[in-house]
C-alpha cells in the first residue's frame, strides 16, 4: 500500500475511479437510447488520471478539468446527478442546460474552472489563477490537464511558458493517451516523452503510469507540494490509452486491436482491485459494498435528471452579463497593505544576470551543442540579496533599452546612480560591457 | 485645474484605480519597466511593485487567459494590448472562454483589455485597426471607445469596476491630440450612455472616438453655410445606447453615421437597421454613412488619407442629406 494513503482513502480511490466507470457506462447507454443531446466523451482506461491526480489536490486547491476527467469533477464533490443533467441538457444541471458535458464549473466552494471546447485555452487561465492565489496569499495549487493532441496548440505553449517565467504554483498533467481523435501521437508530437517538453520552459516534468492510481497520485501528490513550495510550475506526463474512439459515434477501427489487446491488459480498475487485495486492503464484502453504494447512487441521480425538465426557453436571454448576480469579492490571506504603495514600491529596473552571451549557453546540461568562442561569465554584479528579492525586478542593473533621451525617469535614474558611484556595470546595445563607476553614460545609452 | 491629455487622463484612472483597490493589477508587454509603447502604464510599477505590474512573454492568448484566471479568483485585471491589433491573436481566448464564461456557466470575468487602436498616426495595416465590431458582435463583452479626456478616464474606471469583460479601445491618434481639463476627484463616467457633443435640428450625424473629431469639424463648416447637425458620440458600441439614437433622428429626421472602422459590417449597417425598425416613418431622407474603406489601413500618408473619413466627406455627405 501507499504509505501516502490511508486504508479509507485507497478504498476511496477505487470508489471514485469504479463511479467514473460506471457513470460513464451509464451515459453510453443513454446515448444509445437518444437521451443524451450531444456526444459522450468516454474516459474509459483513463478513470486513474482523472482520479490519481485530482486527489492530490486539498479542497482550497483549483482545478479544471478537460473532456475525459469527469473523474476530476467527482473527486472535487459534484456528484452524478450535475454529470447526468450536463449531458441530457436539462433545467436542473449546473448550467441549466447552456452548455453540456463537463463544461461547467464553480467558483465559491469547490473552484473548478469550466474548460471550454477548444484545446489549451485553459493552460493560461489556470496559470492566472495560480499567480491570483499567490498574489492574494492563499497557498493554492492549481491544476489543469492536456492531452497529447492538445498540447500542439499555441495556448499549450504561450500558457506554459507564462506560468514557468512567473514561477507559478501549476501543475499541468499532460494526459497522453495516444490518440488525438484518429491521429496518433507520433504525428503529432516528434518526442517519445512529451515530458520532454518541459526542458523548453525550464521547469521539472515527471513521467508516469497513468493505469497505475497509487503511482499517479503519489506523484501528482509530490508535484503539488513541490507547487505549493513555490517550485512550479511542474509537467506531469501519464501514459495511459483511449480505450474507446473520440467520442460515442466513432468506433476507432484506426487503432491497431493489438493495441487495445495491449492496454485491456493494463486495465487501471482491474489492477487496482488486486493491489486491493494483495494488499489486504478489502474484501469481497467490502468490495460488495462499495460497488453496490456506486449502483444506489447512480440509479438515484440517473432518476433525478431523467425526470428533470429541459430549461424553459424564457431563459435563452438571461445571463449574458453579470448585471449585479454576483459580489466580486477576493479572498485576502495576505495584508493588503504589502500590496498598496508605499510597501508595493519598487525600483523599475531589470536584473540581467548574465549578458546573454554565449556564457549563457553554459548551464550544467547545455540543451544543445554550442560552438564558437565561449567566455568566462562576467563577474557577479549583483548582490545576492538582491537577487533574491522578489520577481527580479527591483535592482539596479537597468536595461536602457528604447528609452529616448526626453525620458525624464531614465535621466532620473541615471543621475541618481550616479550619484551612488557604486561601479555599476551597465549593459548596451551592441552587446558591450560598459564600466560607469561615477557617471551614468548618458551619450551612450541606447536608442529606439 | 491644469489639462491633461486622454493618454494622461487614462495613466491617471488606472492609478486611482490602482490606490484605490488592491485587487486591481495589470499586465501586458513592456507596461513596467518600460512603461508602455504609449507610456500609458508609465510609473505604475514603481509605486505598485511586480506582483501588480506583470511585464509579460509576448503571448497574448497567455495575456488575456491569465487574466482571466486572475478574474475568478476575484482580482479585477487590466490587460493591455501593446496594439489593438494585435487581439487578433487572443480571438479565441477573448470570444471562447472570456466572453461565453457567465452565460455557460455563471463566472463572471471582472477585466478589461485596452489597448492603442485606430489610424491617423501612418501605422500601416498591422498598427492602425478598428477591430471594434469583432467584439460588438460577441455577446458576452462590453465595448468602449471613448473620444475626450475627461470621457477616457471616467469610462475606463467604470470598465475596472464592471463585473463583465470590457474591451476599451484608445484611440492614438487622440492619444496627446485632445487634451481638456479633467477632474483630479474621483468621478465615473456610465458605460451604455451616448453623449450629444453638439446640439443641431437639420440632421444627426452619429459617431465615436476620432471619427467624432472630424464630424464635429464638419459641423462646425456646416454651421457656417446654415445647416444646424447634432454630433452625437457614441462612447460605447456595446451595449449601445438605443434612447439617444432614436430621440436625436426623431427630432432631426436625417441621420448620417460615421467611423473609421471599415464600411461592410461597421456598426453604421446596425445603427441603419435599428432606425429603420424603430423610427422610418421619422426618417426624411435615406441613412447616409462616411466610413473607412473596405481595405486593410494602408501605410503610405496619402493611401490613408485617403481611406479615412475626412471633413471634407462628412460636410459632403451631410450637405446631400440636407438636401432632403
Amino acid at each position: 500500500m501507499s504509505a501516502k494513503l490511508t486504508a479509507q482513502q485507497h478504498l476511496e480511490l477505487y470508489y471514485f475511479m469504479q463511479l467514473n466507470r460506471q457513470l460513464e457506462e451509464r451515459l453510453v447507454r443513454l446515448f444509445r437510447q437518444n437521451r443524451i443531446v450531444g456526444g459522450v466523451y468516454s474516459s474509459l482506461g483513463q478513470e486513474a488520471v482523472s482520479i490519481g491526480t485530482s486527489y492530490a489536490l486539498e479542497p482550497r486547491d483549483w482545478l479544471a478539468p478537460m473532456i475525459r476527467n469527469i473523474g476530476a469533477l467527482l473527486v472535487k464533490g459534484f456528484k452524478p446527478r450535475d454529470i447526468f443533467t450536463q449531458h441530457m441538457a436539462k433545467y436542473t444541471s449546473p448550467t441549466h442546460g447552456k452548455d453540456g458535458t463537463s463544461h461547467f464549473g464553480d467558483l465559491r466552494t469547490r473552484h473548478v474552472v469550466s474548460p471550454i471546447s477548444m484545446l489549451g485555452d485553459l493552460i493560461p487561465v489556470m496559470a492566472g489563477v495560480a499567480m491570483a492565489g499567490r498574489y492574494l496569499g492563499q497557498k493554492i495549487v492549481a491544476m489543469t490537464w492536456i492531452g497529447d493532441g492538445g498540447s500542439s496548440t499555441g495556448a499549450f505553449h504561450e500558457g506554459l511558458n507564462f506560468a514557468a517565467t512567473q514561477r507559478a504554483p501549476f501543475v499541468l498533467v499532460l494526459e497522453n493517451n495516444q490518440w488525438a481523435y484518429s491521429t496518433p501521437v507520433s504525428r503529432q508530437v516528434p518526442l517519445k516523452n512529451l515530458a520532454d517538453r518541459a526542458r523548453a520552459y525550464g521547469i521539472e516534468s515527471r513521467i508516469v503510469d497513468g493505469n497505475d492510481v497509487v503511482a499517479v497520485y503519489e506523484t501528482s501528490k509530490a508535484a503539488v507540494e513541490e507547487c505549493r513550495a513555490g517550485r512550479g510550475p511542474i509537467l506531469i506526463e501519464v501514459k495511459t490509452m483511449r480505450m474507446k474512439g473520440h467520442a460515442q459515434h466513432d468506433p476507432a477501427e484506426y487503432v491497431p486491436k493489438e493495441m487495445f489487446d495491449y492496454w485491456k491488459a493494463q486495465d487501471p480498475i482491474a489492477r487496482y482491485e488486486r493491489f486491493l487485495t494483495e494488499h489486504q486492503l478489502w474484501d469481497a464484502a467490502k468490495k460488495s459494498e462499495i460497488d453496490a453504494r456506486i449502483e444506489r447512487e447512480l440509479d438515484e441521480d440517473q432518476k433525478f435528471a431523467e425526470e428533470s425538465p429541459m430549461p424553459p426557453p424564457e431563459i435563452v436571454e438571461q445571463g449574458v452579463y453579470c448585471e449585479g448576480c454576483h459580489t466580486i469579492e477576493a479572498d485576502w490571506q495576505r495584508p493588503k497593505k504589502e500590496v498598496t504603495p508605499p510597501a508595493s514600491s519598487a525600483k523599475a529596473a531589470w536584473l540581467v544576470k548574465d549578458f546573454g552571451g554565449l556564457q549563457a549557453a553554459q548551464t550544467p546540461k547545455p540543451s544543445a551543442p554550442v560552438s564558437g568562442n565561449v567566455r568566462q561569465p562576467a563577474a557577479e554584479t549583483v548582490a545576492p540579496a538582491e537577487r533574491a528579492a522578489g520577481l527580479e525586478t527591483a535592482v539596479p542593473l537597468r536595461v536602457p533599452f528604447g528609452r529616448g533621451p526626453k525620458d525624464k525617469a531614465f535621466v532620473r535614474e541615471t543621475e541618481e546612480q550616479a550619484k551612488e558611484a557604486r561601479g555599476r556595470k551597465h549593459f548596451h546595445k551592441g552587446g558591450q560591457q560598459h564600466k560607469a563607476p561615477g557617471k551614468a553614460p548618458h551619450g551612450k545609452r541606447g536608442k529606439r | 485645474m491644469a489639462e491633461i491629455t486622454m493618454l494622461e487622463a487614462i495613466r491617471e484612472a488606472l492609478f486611482e484605480e490602482m490606490e484605490r483597490d488592491p485587487a486591481v493589477v495589470t499586465l501586458g508587454e513592456d507596461i513596467g519597466v518600460y512603461g508602455g509603447a504609449f507610456k500609458a502604464t508609465e510609473g505604475l510599477l514603481a509605486k505598485f511593485g511586480p506582483e501588480r505590474v506583470i511585464d509579460t512573454p509576448i503571448s497574448e492568448t497567455a495575456i488575456v487567459g491569465a487574466a482571466c484566471g486572475m478574474s475568478y479568483l476575484g482580482l479585477r485585471p487590466v490587460a493591455e494590448m501593446q496594439f489593438i491589433d494585435f487581439i487578433a491573436c487572443c480571438f479565441n481566448q477573448v470570444t471562447n472562454f472570456v466572453a461565453k464564461s457567465h452565460y455557460r456557466w455563471g463566472a463572471p470575468v471582472p477585466m478589461v483589455l485596452r489597448g492603442p487602436s485606430g489610424g491617423g498616426v501612418h501605422g500601416g495595416p498591422f498598427h492602425s485597426a478598428n477591430p471594434e465590431m469583432y467584439f460588438v458582435h460577441t455577446p458576452g463583452l462590453k465595448v468602449i471607445y471613448p473620444s475626450t479626456a475627461y470621457d477616457a478616464k471616467g469610462l475606463l474606471k467604470s470598465a475596472i469596476r464592471d463585473n463583465n469583460p470590457v474591451l476599451f479601445f484608445e484611440h492614438k491618434f487622440l492619444y496627446r491630440r485632445v487634451k481638456e481639463e479633467v477632474p483630479k476627484t474621483d468621478y465615473t463616467v456610465p458605460i451604455g450612455k451616448a453623449v450629444v457633443r453638439r446640439e443641431g435640428r437639420n440632421l444627426t450625424i452619429l459617431s465615436y472616438a476620432a471619427s467624432t473629431l472630424t464630424s464635429l469639424d464638419a459641423a462646425a463648416a456646416l454651421a457656417k453655410e446654415g445647416i444646424e447637425a447634432e454630433v452625437i458620440d457614441l462612447r460605447t458600441l456595446l451595449p449601445l445606447d438605443r434612447a439617444t439614437i432614436l430621440a436625436s433622428v426623431k427630432k432631426t429626421n436625417r441621420l448620417l453615421v460615421v467611423h473609421e472602422d471599415t464600411r461592410t459590417g461597421g456598426i453604421a449597417g446596425e445603427i441603419a437597421a435599428i432606425v429603420c425598425e424603430e423610427a422610418f416613418y421619422d426618417l426624411d431622407a435615406p441613412i447616409a454613412r462616411v466610413t473607412g474603406l473596405d481595405t486593410p489601413v494602408p501605410y503610405a500618408p496619402t493611401l490613408e488619407a485617403a481611406f479615412l473619413p475626412s471633413v471634407e466627406k462628412v460636410a459632403g455627405a451631410a450637405r446631400e442629406l440636407a438636401k432632403y
